[in-house]
């Protein structure tokens, strides 16, 4: 490790860091426009520049430097702080004064540092420069003229989102940030480049001129729009969310959240269910808990549990759908279902329905095998770390599934399982290169699994993981991409149908024929409800989505920021969601909706705290007693060896913006859409 | 003074046939082969006696630099790079290297190559040479048919080649690495440093990237030897040197001379005197447009070499001599060269972004006079502010011209401001 001195203090430092690197870990801070730690280095903003010895008599950009054994790093020299002043003198100069009308406002790098590398006044007597706005789409203003010029969304836009959309036109002073030709970002990942401009030039569009940094109440929290639960942090005023912004988990999702994840949220203002409603005269009027209690009340007296049925929507908590299946099997139904979309994924072997590698361990993958998922439309965030480890090099990734651009080159081996059995029979060359992989990893998506097959798909890549063995004590490769947030906890609670029970799509099937006579939905929209048939119809949820409209009783449950919830995302770790406001009107957390319709129904449920119910997912399932752990799980026999059909493997997300009843009410996620499908007809 | 048997460039004034059989008569192509057989080691170590400095400006020594190329080719080719972007306000000695001795120039990029263990060679041309790069492509064709470049070049089991790619026209693709950039398709800013070309340069491999004249005249010192190249000029500023002299003179000329020649000189014998006799002098920009001016009074004895200009705060740079009589408004011409330098740089880096268009906008208005005294200091700090801050040299060569106009003339911008000032309080 090559020993450096910094002002003075000697200290040991890794070998291969910068010089600004060395310098944090020694405490000190270097103040910084361009470089960020997860782009490339750009060395442009000149603004962490230091003195170094041995070297040449003038200051050097520390961020691209790196440590040599016997340096000495001087930050606090004059020539130092000469360096800087000026530096923020340039950047100043023809930055507008216009702070007090801009959203970057209080939350300023270039802000905070004229503060400690400024003027007070400007030696500055020519006119500022001026330049046009550009067009990004829905979701990025901009304000050109605050613009600094440091490239951090450029490099973002190349590196991390993989469009190569943005770009610097002209030279000098006329260099402009610009696409080519003005259109819409086509990326999901648009709202980090707001987070990364260091000035107000990128802010949000949907947030501009809502409100002002220091307003706001911050809630630390999981996103739940899919299934990679990114650790996101809510900022409210009053009762509104008004932003989310990502959180750091280098093993999640790095400091990167999907525009889904970020922007989504006024849909939380829209369509919500605020009171309970009953069905009378094939309408629905508004009720209170009591009478909507009373009609499910009326409607279960004296019904075999065989006749009633349940299932859980994709955002569900831990919590609720514990005390749902607990509810239910106080009524004697076995037909609980976690799984809307009818994959073909069982409880029990808890390695068959996680992505057992761990986000973290796509870095380590070399070889990769997308089997019935387009993870760019299914979890955007997760998407980019797969290209980052195209882009470090030496990984073969291959696809089984829709043709996608992923963002990164991914050799199509097929469309649907015939391939994969192909590849496991060793027909297709791909395999050789998989069995040359030290790290193998197998992605299986909801497109291949959510089909009648699913079971048969499943089972192959079973065998496909057993002859890499890509399963071992020292890497488990296995992997499956979900899209439902709420899937591995509803899979971890067991949450599937018991002995005589139904899935969902035999709960369809006995509601037409009218074997069954309640089911009750719990945040469940993404179904054909027009096969409910007769059936009674509980709905509980926050929006006045499918599943309310067909309803015959409604009861008001909160969002994802409106009660605090246990999450399990796909890599099966369990994590918190707080609660950042409160849900709207009556509306109420959904455990303690039912567990007190459970009281009604004379079937109490024996939990009284949200502390009790969370020691009843620890006791129905160890698992959730480590929080914000990923580990692979355990692994055993699973699938359904049989025959699978030619057809192709569908990705289950058609567009990205609108896959929830939030997202689907939010104003922002449809112009987001109206915005794609433009971009995708000009082309 | 030169004499004529010492001169590397015969055809610099295009007298002669460029072609390859008026090439080979003045000695081009003179077995070549034996100086190849003495291998890469013997041909650095003779470079290196030799004192040639890198005649693109910044005066590097160059057979130091060949030898910063790894000794062994691995798994990354090495690429030799020639910068004929010769762009610098003032210069144009490449050019008539290109047009009128292809075959010198050509000759030199084998013997580089050969040096740095390079298979193959890029020429980055300006892209205003077009008839240039005609003469280039022609001649280098003409290598290939006679076996000197190609495939065992000139007999020496070394294959070679040679591919001319032709600029768009940025200034700022004559710094090394922003050539590197616009060489691999990408816009044409400078890299940060290190690594440096021979460590990562053209695609990531082992690159060195050297001016025209550099390589132009390593054949002819192989060939008379080190020895004699040292002994012309002065100690660590040795040999012979294209200077290109324009301006207020009577005979603006392109002329090989010997290092070191006193200024006076090479004014007088080659260019006819400045117009209006020596008296009528008012400065020189002696080495292209990002040096600093030399009044008169220095003017009177430097001499022209790498030391001793810069003992005069300036620098030889290109050699390209801008002579300006009493005619000449010099705060204007200055604030020209400003402009120049905002329209050029790249603007990757904020002190030169910024910075240029700031210098050039003052100085506009130092021209009128339209400033208070105050401001002179406040430029002469800017340009502090935008020297040894930036990524490449351009924000030093935007500086230096200011600052060797304050230290030189500061009575004359303050006359003007005084004027200005007691012209509008007398109306």
């Amino acid at each position: 490790m090559p020993k450096v001195k910094i002002d003075g203090v000697e200290m040991e430092v890794p070998a291969g860091i910068t010089v600004l690197q060395a310098c944090e870990l020694a405490g000190i801070e270097i103040p910084r426009f361009c470089y960020h730690e997860r782009l490339s280095i750009a060395g442009n903003c000149r603004m962490c520049l230091v003195e170094i010895k041995p070297g040449p008599p003038k200051p050097q950009a520390s961020c691209a430097l790196p440590v040599a054994d016997k340096q000495e790093i001087f930050t606090q020299t004059p020539m130092v702080q000469k360096a800087r002043n000026g530096v923020m003198e340039f950047l100043l100069i023809n930055h507008p004064l216009d702070c007090p009308i801009c959203d970057q406002g209080g939350e300023c790098d270039l802000q905070d540092q004229a503060m400690g590398y400024g003027f007070d006044r400007s030696r500055f007597h020519e006119n500022k420069r001026a330049v046009p706005d550009k067009e990004l789409g829905p979701l990025v203003k901009t304000s050109m003229n605050r613009c600094i010029h440091c490239t951090r969304c450029i490099r973002f836009a190349t590196e991390v989102a993989g469009v190569e959309e943005l770009g610097a036109t002209g030279r000098g002073e006329s260099m402009e940030v610009t696409t080519y030709v003005e259109h819409a970002l086509s990326t999901e990942l648009a709202g980090n480049l707001v987070d990364l401009c260091p000035v107000g030039a990128l802010t949000s569009k949907p947030y501009a001129f809502e409100a002002r940094s220091w307003e706001l109440s911050k809630t630390e929290s999981v996103d739940v729009m899919d299934a990679l639960g990114s650790n996101i942090r809510i900022d409210t005023r009053g009762a509104q969310v008004m932003r989310v912004l990502p959180r750091l988990n280098d093993e999640v999702n790095e400091e990167w959240i999907s525009d889904k994840t970020r922007h989504a949220i006024d849909g939380l203002r829209h369509q919500r269910l605020d009171r309970p409603y009953v069905r009378r005269g094939g309408k629905l009027v508004e009720a209170t808990w009591d009478e909507a209690f009373g009609a499910i009340e009326a409607k279960l007296k004296g019904l075999d549990g065989t006749k009633v049925a349940a299932i859980t929507g994709d955002q569900c908590d831990a919590e609720s759908m514990v005390a749902l299946k607990d509810l239910m099997t106080a009524l004697g139904s076995p037909s609980v279902d976690c799984r809307q979309d009818g994959a073909k994924l069982e409880a029990g072997v808890r390695g068959s329905y996680i992505f057992n590698a761990g986000v973290h361990g796509i870095d380590k993958a070399d070889a990769i095998l997308l089997i019935g998922s387009d993870p760019r439309r299914e979890s955007p965030v997760l998407n980019a770390r797969l290209r980052k480890r195209y882009l470090s090099g030496h990984c073969v990734i291959a696809t089984i599934g829709p043709a996608a651009d992923l963002t990164y080159p991914a050799e199509r081996l097929g469309a649907g399982p015939a391939t994969l059995r192909d590849l496991v029979d060793g027909k297709l060359g791909f395999l050789e290169k998989l069995k040359a992989a030290k790290h193998p990893l197998i992605v299986v998506g909801m497109g291949a699994l959510a089909r009648a097959d699913g079971a048969a798909v499943l089972a192959l890549a079973r065998d496909l993981a057993e002859q890499l063995k890509a399963v071992r004590a020292d890497w488990n490769g296995f992997a499956v991409l979900h899209t439902a947030a709420a899937r591995v906890a509803g899979l971890d609670l067991g949450l599937v149908p018991g002995e005589g029970g139904r899935d969902v799509a035999g709960i369809l099937a006995g509601c037409e024929k009218r074997e069954i006579d309640v089911v009750y939905l719990l945040a469940a929209d993404e179904l054909d409800m027009g096969r409910l048939g007769k059936a009674f119809v509980i709905y509980q949820g926050h929006h006045g989505d499918a599943g309310a409209h067909r309803a015959d009783v409604v009861l008001p449950g909160a969002a994802y920021t409106e009660k605090p919830g246990t999450y399990v995302n796909t890599e099966g770790r369990v994590q918190l969601g707080q609660r950042a406001g409160y849900p709207p009107g009556d509306a109420r957390q959904d455990w303690a909706v039912l567990r007190a319709l459970s009281e009604r129904l004379e079937k109490t449920l024996p939990y009284d705290s949200l502390e009790q119910v969370r020691a009843r997912l620890v006791a129905v399932n160890p698992s959730f007693a480590v929080l914000d752990r990923q580990a692979a799980g355990a692994w055993g026999e699973f699938g359904k060896g049989g025959a699978v059909s030619d057809a192709p493997f569908v990705s289950p997300v058609a567009n990205f913006y609108m896959t929830c009843p939030i997202s689907r009410a939010s104003r922002t996620m449809a112009d987001c859409t109206a915005s794609r499908v433009q971009l995708m007809a000009a082309e | 003074m030169l004499s004529d048997k010492d001169r590397i460039f015969t055809n610099l004034y295009g007298a002669h046939d460029w072609h390859l059989a008026g090439a080979r008569a003045r000695g081009a192509w003179d077995n070549t082969k034996a100086i190849l057989d003495r291998g890469p080691d013997g041909i650095i170590d003779e470079m290196k006696k030799s004192g040639l400095r890198g005649r693109g400006g910044a005066g590097f020594p160059t057979g130091l630099k060949w030898s910063f190329m790894p000794k062994e080719v691995k798994d990354r080719p090495h690429y030799l790079i020639v910068n004929a972007d010769e762009s610098e306000p003032g210069t144009c000695k490449d050019r008539d290297i290109l047009r009128h001795d292809p075959h010198l120039f050509i000759e030199g990029c084998l013997v580089a190559g050969f040096a740095m263990r390079a298979n193959a060679g890029y020429i980055y041309v300006r892209g205003e040479f077009y008839n240039e790069a005609q003469n280039l492509i022609a001649a280098i064709r003409e290598a290939y048919e006679a076996g000197l470049l190609g495939k065992n070049a000139c007999g020496s089991g070394w294959d070679f080649d040679l591919y001319v790619h032709r600029g768009a026209g940025a200034y700022i693709c004559g710094e090394e690495t922003a050539l590197l950039e616009s060489l691999e398709g990408k816009k044409g800013m400078p890299r940060l440093k290190p690594p440096f070309p021979a460590g990562a340069g053209l695609y990531g491999c082992p690159s060195t990237v050297n001016n025209v004249e550099s390589i132009a005249v390593a054949p002819t010192i192989l060939r008379r030897g080190a020895a004699w190249f040292a002994g012309i000029g002065r100690p660590n500023n040795t040999g012979t040197k294209l200077f290109c002299i324009s301006g207020h003179v009577n005979k603006p000329c392109n002329v090989e001379e010997e290092m070191g020649i006193p200024l006076r000189e090479l004014i007088d014998r080659h260019a006819g005197g400045v117009r209006g006799g020596w008296d009528n002098l008012l400065a020189v920009i002696p080495g292209g447009a990002s040096v600093p001016l030399l009044p008169k009074s220095i003017c009177d004895t430097v001499l022209m070499d790498f030391d001793s200009l810069r003992d005069q705060k300036s620098g030889l740079g290109t050699a390209a001599v801008i002579v300006m009589d009493k005619s000449t408004d010099l705060v204007k011409a200055i604030a020209r060269l400003s402009y120049f330098y905002k329209h050029e740089s790249c603007g990757q880096c904020t002190p030169c972004r910024e910075g240029t268009g700031w210098m050039w906008r003052v100085m506009e208005r130092m021209v009128t006079g339209n400033a208070r005294i105050e401001e002179i200091d406040a430029l002469e700090e800017v340009t502090r502010q935008v020297e040894g801050h930036t990524i490449c040299a351009l924000g030093d060569a935007a500086a230096w011209p200011i600052q060797g106009l304050i230290r030189h003339f500061r009575p004359e911008m303050e006359r003007r401001i005084r004027a200005r000032t007691e012209k509008l309080a007398a109306e």
